[in-house]
């Protein structure tokens, strides 16, 4: 690959609006970012009290490290209506089971008293109910994922 | 070693936990409140779990989220400090029925020794001097042969008594008989029932407390003690290490019922057995034993020159009591100020808010443990203790001209402290010349009408 195939991908990247592009080939491996490093300013921000002596780290970016309050690092997507937050700490599922449908999608209506979704906590599968009504207008968290006190779960409008 | 530790607290022992686990090597996980987010503890670990809003009862003292965040984590042990669950067996088994260490000693040792009266029959048990006392006695005269064994001055308390109702200290046995009628009748007026029992009354005794350790390879130590009289409604307010009252010889008695204790009970992995001790010296008298590391710990430090919160760590983790801790030997004098948000010049009302001009002291054996910094707000939600100030010097009076020194420097702009109040207590003869027992702070205060 010349300077020439790079420039016309940079090219095609600004044409479509991409901020990241990473292509492996058996020769080469090329990744373009564009604009500021999200992870990268996470983990200097995460450093800064320490005076910048930040522990090494080899598990990349810490999933719950401690944000400064810095607009930047939260989920771009526009909050919108009610967010239902986390009353627990625990691992989220969006399903009863692997195999089961997701409890709640995009678009559902809720009720107040309907499982949204399981938050597992001390090998006990805990059952978290809506306490308002609406429709789910996002799905946040991820399945399968950690949760803390207070996250965000869902946005319902 | 464990790779990743939790921290189960907040303030200053959780920063002082993280610093210890970095100082090792170990990943260190803070679970914090709502109230807590900007705490300097939560910036320095290497992760943080937010378990709830302020309130301890939501938050630090929920047990499932504690454990939960050391699930999702995947932390391997977890510290619990001092306070909230630090002592709490329940959560001791907790943590180890969920496949976590709990740094601190068995959930069982922790129940036996959270509890007055089993703790007071097991040091009895095992050759450790309690304050004498005696059963209900319904004959006079049985109560005054009783009074001797056990020594004058006694105190004669109704068993039904309280608020200080049907009390009575007799210092000489000519008043014996009159006393036990007055207090026995006292009580039978305001409770309907006047039986007594007696105690023997510790005369203005000083609060001296031994910190031991065991460990799992049958190796039991203790580290001098800590003198912490000085104290305002049963808070410590300043300690010192070592005692100004203690003698070589009675040292060597404490430190050897202390060791004597825990050997008998395997206790593992830090402790502190508090006593009272009479003012002449002589005697001394097992009170309760903290399962836990305690608030003022680094005293010892400075003066035994060990790693107090490390060590808990290595021990939990299996190994043997480092050499430095096993044969540490004192080396001059230490005196902490527990400094706390609170206006010593009104009742000692709680002072939160925000900060801010924070500039601590510095300098030769200065060292302040905190979690604070200048814009940090301080919560309503939690003890008032915001800042411990310890300093050393070779000699006593070295450490008190520091520590005056120190206290002057420390600037704290936006609440109230109980600097002010500490430094009062520095400059007084009495403390210079370490004359100073339990009740010494309460009859301070009433002198100075504050």
């Amino acid at each position: 690959m010349d300077i020439k195939d790079i420039r016309n991908i940079v090219e095609l990247m600004n044409e479509h609006g991409l901020t990241l592009l990473d292509l492996s080939h058996k020769d080469f491996h090329l990744k373009l970012k564009k604009g500021s490093d999200l992870d990268n300013l996470r983990e200097l921000l995460a450093c800064l009290p320490a005076g910048g002596a930040a522990p090494a780290l080899a598990t990349g970016t810490p999933i719950l490290a401690a944000a400064a309050p810095v607009a930047v690092l939260s989920v771009p997507a526009e909050p919108v209506g009610t967010e239902i937050t986390s009353p627990m700490v625990g691992t989220f599922y969006s399903k009863n089971s692997p195999d089961a449908p997701p409890l709640v999608n995009v678009g559902d209506a809720i009720a107040v008293g309907q499982t949204l979704c399981i938050i597992e906590a001390m090998k006990v599968m805990n059952e978290i109910k809506a306490e308002c009504s609406g429709i789910i207008s996002a799905v946040v968290a991820e399945d399968g994922s950690p949760v803390q006190y207070g996250d965000v779960l869902f946005r319902v409008k | 070693m464990f790779k990743r530790v939790l921290v189960a607290n907040r303030g200053e022992i959780a920063l002082r936990i993280v610093r210890a686990c970095r100082e090792l090597g170990i990943e260190s996980i803070a679970v914090y409140s709502e109230a807590d987010v900007d705490s300097m503890h939560v910036q320095l670990a290497d992760e943080a779990v937010c378990i709830g809003p302020g309130p301890s009862k939501k938050s630090y003292l929920m047990a499932d989220r504690i454990i939960a965040a050391a699930e999702i984590t995947g932390a391997e042990a977890i510290h619990p400090g001092y306070g909230f669950l630090s002592e709490n067996a329940r959560f001791a088994q907790i943590c180890t029925a969920s496949g976590f260490t709990f740094i601190g000693p068995s959930a069982e040792i922790i129940s036996m020794m959270g509890d007055k009266a089993t703790a007071r029959a097991t040091a009895l048990a095992n050759g450790v001097p309690v304050t004498p006392g005696s059963e209900i006695m319904r004959d006079p005269d049985a109560a005054l042969a009783t009074a001797k064994q056990i020594g004058f001055p006694v105190m004669i308390k109704a068993t039904a008594g309280g608020g200080g109702r049907g009390m009575r200290p007799c210092f000489h046995e000519a008043d014996f008989i009159n006393l036990f009628y007055a207090a026995s009748n006292e009580a039978l007026v305001a409770f309907g029932n006047g039986e007594c029992y007696l105690e023997k009354l510790v005369i203005n005794p000083h609060h001296v407390e031994f910190q031991v350790f065991g460990d799992s390879h049958g190796n039991f130590v203790h580290l001098w003690e800590r003198d912490c009289s000085m104290q305002r409604r049963n808070q410590k307010i300043i300690e010192e290490c070592p005692s100004p009252l203690l003698t070589p010889e009675l040292r060597a008695r404490m430190g050897d019922a202390s060791v004597q204790l825990i050997r008998a009970i395997n206790y593992q992995n830090a402790g502190t057995i508090e006593y009272l001790v009479d003012a002449a010296a002589e005697n001394f008298y097992f009170m309760e034993m903290n399962t836990r590391i305690q608030v003022e710990h680094p005293i010892t430090e400075e003066v035994m020159g060990c790693e107090l919160i490390k060590e808990q760590i290595s021990v939990a983790a299996g190994q043997a009591l480092s050499h430095h801790v096993y044969k540490s030997s004192p080396r001059g004098h230490s005196i902490e100020c527990r400094i706390n948000a609170e206006d010593p010049y009104n009742n000692f009302a709680p002072s939160p808010g925000a900060i801010d001009l924070w500039y601590a002291p510095g300098g030769k054996g200065v060292r302040v443990d905190t979690h604070v910094y200048s814009g940090y707000t301080v919560p309503s939600h939690y003890d008032s203790l915001i800042a411990k100030l310890i300093v050393t010097g070779s000699t006593r009076e070295i450490a008190v001209a520091r520590m005056k020194r120190a206290l002057g420097e420390f600037m704290i702009r936006g609440i109230k402290t109980t600097i002010p109040f500490q430094q009062e207590i520095l400059a007084h003869p009495d403390f210079a010349a370490g004359t100073y027992d339990i009740g010494w702070v309460a009859r301070f205060i009433e002198e100075r009408k504050i």
